[in-house]
């Protein structure tokens, strides 16, 4: 009763009918958050003033508004094709991590190769670095019956821990004054696409992306059965599919979706590997995702608020003194409101399906 | 030698309390059929109430106060979410730490203002237990440590007792076990469940508390750090008993005790690889020594009534 079942509805429907609930929640979540400002006695109007004038202000703003868009609908991504079959990955920050290492390496290490080789190369890198991350948690969870909620959450340490060591180690750029690598090589950077920003070719590599997820999902058998399985394994094995196969396939590509997140802020921004480069990318997915109700267009649409918030915060500090972490209050609030209108569906759901409370099956 | 490992056993004893601590009220709600890896957050938001609660009122024991009671306001709102609206409570916990994250680091700005030296709090010291903190070894790593240590050494029998050889634990099972049967013989399953996840807000509350008084004097940023997921995994490491709890928790306390060690004797090995020994001997524990154990079987399956 709580979960749509339906999976015959097309993506487009499922992603406009929805869009009430995420706008009344971003509505409320907005309204409580000016609350807690006032609350520690600032002016919540200055400061949603000035954090849409820090992310929509100007060509500049707007483009550093895409440029943080850009990671959080890789990593929504992530979150939302796990869910899809079944598992929670709360690991896209590691897979980050990872992927971006991985595309250091090659944007580093292979040199004197042209940009139409090296940068799909390196873009690949960061795929394959993230998901054999994701990978590594679905190997524990399918060999050894470890719970993928917590080893994903430990194997975000181990990567983030790794990176730390790599930058100050092996990686480090010499002389070694700072725990960071040289830059990649500049045939394996992203391009800039907006004169004047720093938005570049990764947002559109993003957009790409959604595109794959939808095709995946919707379009290929493997990716019918990754549904089915999500929503219910057990029928999934009757009807011959292996719930198995498909946790290692589904964490492989969640895990690149988010290593793709790693790759994109390395090669589009810093163009180097750092310690802590993520300011939280991985998490941020899961309230992505969530808001976006795991659905192509909504994660778009999801991953450009945020990126909106995340850009406009700064400023909002800036000139309105509201610390930058509010941001993650209202974040939190828009989930939670978000799953709280939930109540309101399930009332109606239950005027009309009363009769057919036991239907839970799969309809598929 | 022996000062050695005295010394090592009784840091081991500090970094396991807040471990346990919130491990204890985890044990509640995972046996009441409640995932909760909101934890995290609830730690945090103790951690800041905890320093919070000794600057304003000057004592440590008001400090421990005031993160038990802001961690059981927190997780009210989980319960609410994951028992009354049945959303989903991973969704839901991953929410509660971002809110605790926003919530901790914007007060403690607001409150402490930035780049100035941290306040001087009270906070919670060693005791030493008179005659037995004499005991070699035994004495050092048990009975002189700060009061939050011995108060959660004593809740494991406590939490022991009252969840296998009471009323109320039989029902915390129960519920866990199979919610409907409960239902049925009258048993309010939503009742015990907000009970159970108040607990875990509770300890999570007073477990941030000894992190922010107990292991330092001060709060900063994220300074939970992952403990509240640790926790988590001490619950089922230690297979939803108090008393695994402990072990795994002292487990884990290990690790993290060994690697500042290594770390101060200067060995070649690079510190970072000390800093995953937890996180790998949780992904290990998981692995290899509980296997395919099972939790409670409605563990994560909101209960409706129909």
């Amino acid at each position: 009763m709580t979960t749509k079942i339906d999976s015959r509805k097309s993506w487009v429907t499922e992603s406009f009918k929805n869009m009430a609930s995420p706008l009344v929640a971003i509505f409320f979540a907005l309204g409580l958050g000016a609350v807690v400002i006032l609350f520690m006695g600032l002016d919540p109007l200055k400061a949603y003033e000035n954090l849409l004038k820090g992310s929509l202000g100007n060509t500049n703003a707007i483009g550093e508004t895409l440029v943080k868009t850009t990671p959080l609908i890789f990593t929504g991504l992530s979150f939302a094709l796990a869910k899809r079959c079944g598992l929670i990955n709360l690991g896209a920050e590691g897979q980050l991590y990872m992927g971006g290492f991985l595309a250091t390496v090659v944007g580093i290490y292979l040199k004197g190769l042209p940009l139409f080789i090296h940068l799909p190369l390196a873009i690949l890198a960061g795929f394959i670095g993230g998901g054999l991350w994701g990978i590594l948690a679905a190997w524990l969870k399918v060999k050894f019956g470890a719970s993928e909620l917590i080893t994903t959450i430990m194997l975000n340490y181990v990567a983030i821990h790794w990176v730390s060591y790599l930058v100050t180690g092996p990686m480090k750029e010499p002389p070694g004054n700072f725990p960071q690598t040289p830059a990649v090589e500049l045939s394996a950077q992203l391009p800039r696409i907006l004169p004047g920003t720093r938005l570049h070719l990764g947002l559109l590599v993003a957009l790409l992306t959604i595109v794959l997820f939808y095709v995946f999902l919707w379009k290929t058998t493997v990716g019918y059965e990754t549904r089915v399985v999500g929503l219910n394994s057990e029928a999934a094995r009757y009807a011959g599919i292996n719930p198995e196969r498909n946790a290692f396939l589904s964490m492989f590509i969640a895990g690149g979706f988010a290593g793709m997140a790693g790759m994109n802020e390395i090669l589009g921004i810093q163009h180097r590997l750092f310690q802590a480069f993520s300011p939280g990318y991985g998490f941020d997915g899961i309230a992505v995702a969530l808001l976006g109700q795991n659905t192509p267009i909504g994660i778009l649409l999801s991953g450009i608020l945020f990126g909106i918030l995340r850009s406009g915060a700064n400023m909002m500090q800036m000139a309105a003194k509201v610390p930058i972490a509010v941001i993650y209050i209202i974040q939190a609030l828009v989930i939670m409101f978000v799953v709280g209108s939930s109540i309101f569906n399930f009332v109606q759901k239950r005027k009309g399906l009363a009769a057919a409370a036991k239907g839970e099956g799969v309809s598929c | 030698m022996l000062d050695v490992i005295t010394n090592f056993l009784a840091a081991d004893l500090r970094t396991a309390t807040p471990i346990l601590l919130a491990a204890l009220g985890l044990v509640y709600g995972e046996r009441s059929g409640i995932v909760n890896i909101g934890a995290e957050g609830m730690m945090l938001t103790g951690a800041l109430a905890g320093v919070a609660g000794s600057y304003f009122l000057g004592n440590a024991w008001f400090g421990a106060l005031a993160g038990m009671f802001c961690g059981a306001l927190i997780s009210l709102i989980f319960a609410y979410l994951t028992i009354t609206v049945k959303a989903d409570q991973v969704v839901v916990g991953a929410a509660i730490n971002i809110l605790g994250l926003g919530l901790t680091t914007s007060f403690a700005r607001v409150m402490f203002g930035v780049n100035t030296a941290p306040p001087q709090i009270d906070s919670f010291t060693p005791v030493a237990i008179p005659v037995l903190a004499k005991i070699p070894v035994i004495g050092p790593v048990l009975f002189q440590q700060n009061a939050l240590v011995y108060i959660a050494l004593l809740l494991v029998p406590v939490a022991h007792f009252i969840l296998f050889k009471t009323d109320i634990g039989l029902k915390v099972r129960a519920v866990g076990e199979h919610p409907k049967a409960c239902d049925t013989v009258g048993i309010d399953v939503y009742k015990v469940r907000y009970a159970s996840v108040l607990v875990s807000g509770l300890l999570s509350g007073l477990a941030g508390a000894y992190v922010s008084l107990g292991l330092l004097s001060f709060f900063t940023e994220n300074m939970v750090a992952g403990r509240g997921f640790i926790a988590l995994a001490a619950v089922i490491f230690g297979k939803w008993s108090p008393l695994g709890a402990l072990g795994a928790a002292l487990l884990f306390g290990a690790g993290d005790a060994l690697q500042f060690r290594l770390q101060a004797s200067g060995t070649d090995i690079p510190f970072q690889f000390l800093l995953m020994v937890p996180y790998i001997l949780t992904i290990l524990a998981l692995a290899g020594f509980v296997g395919k154990s099972q939790g409670p079987a409605a563990s994560g399956v909101p209960y409706s009534k129909e």
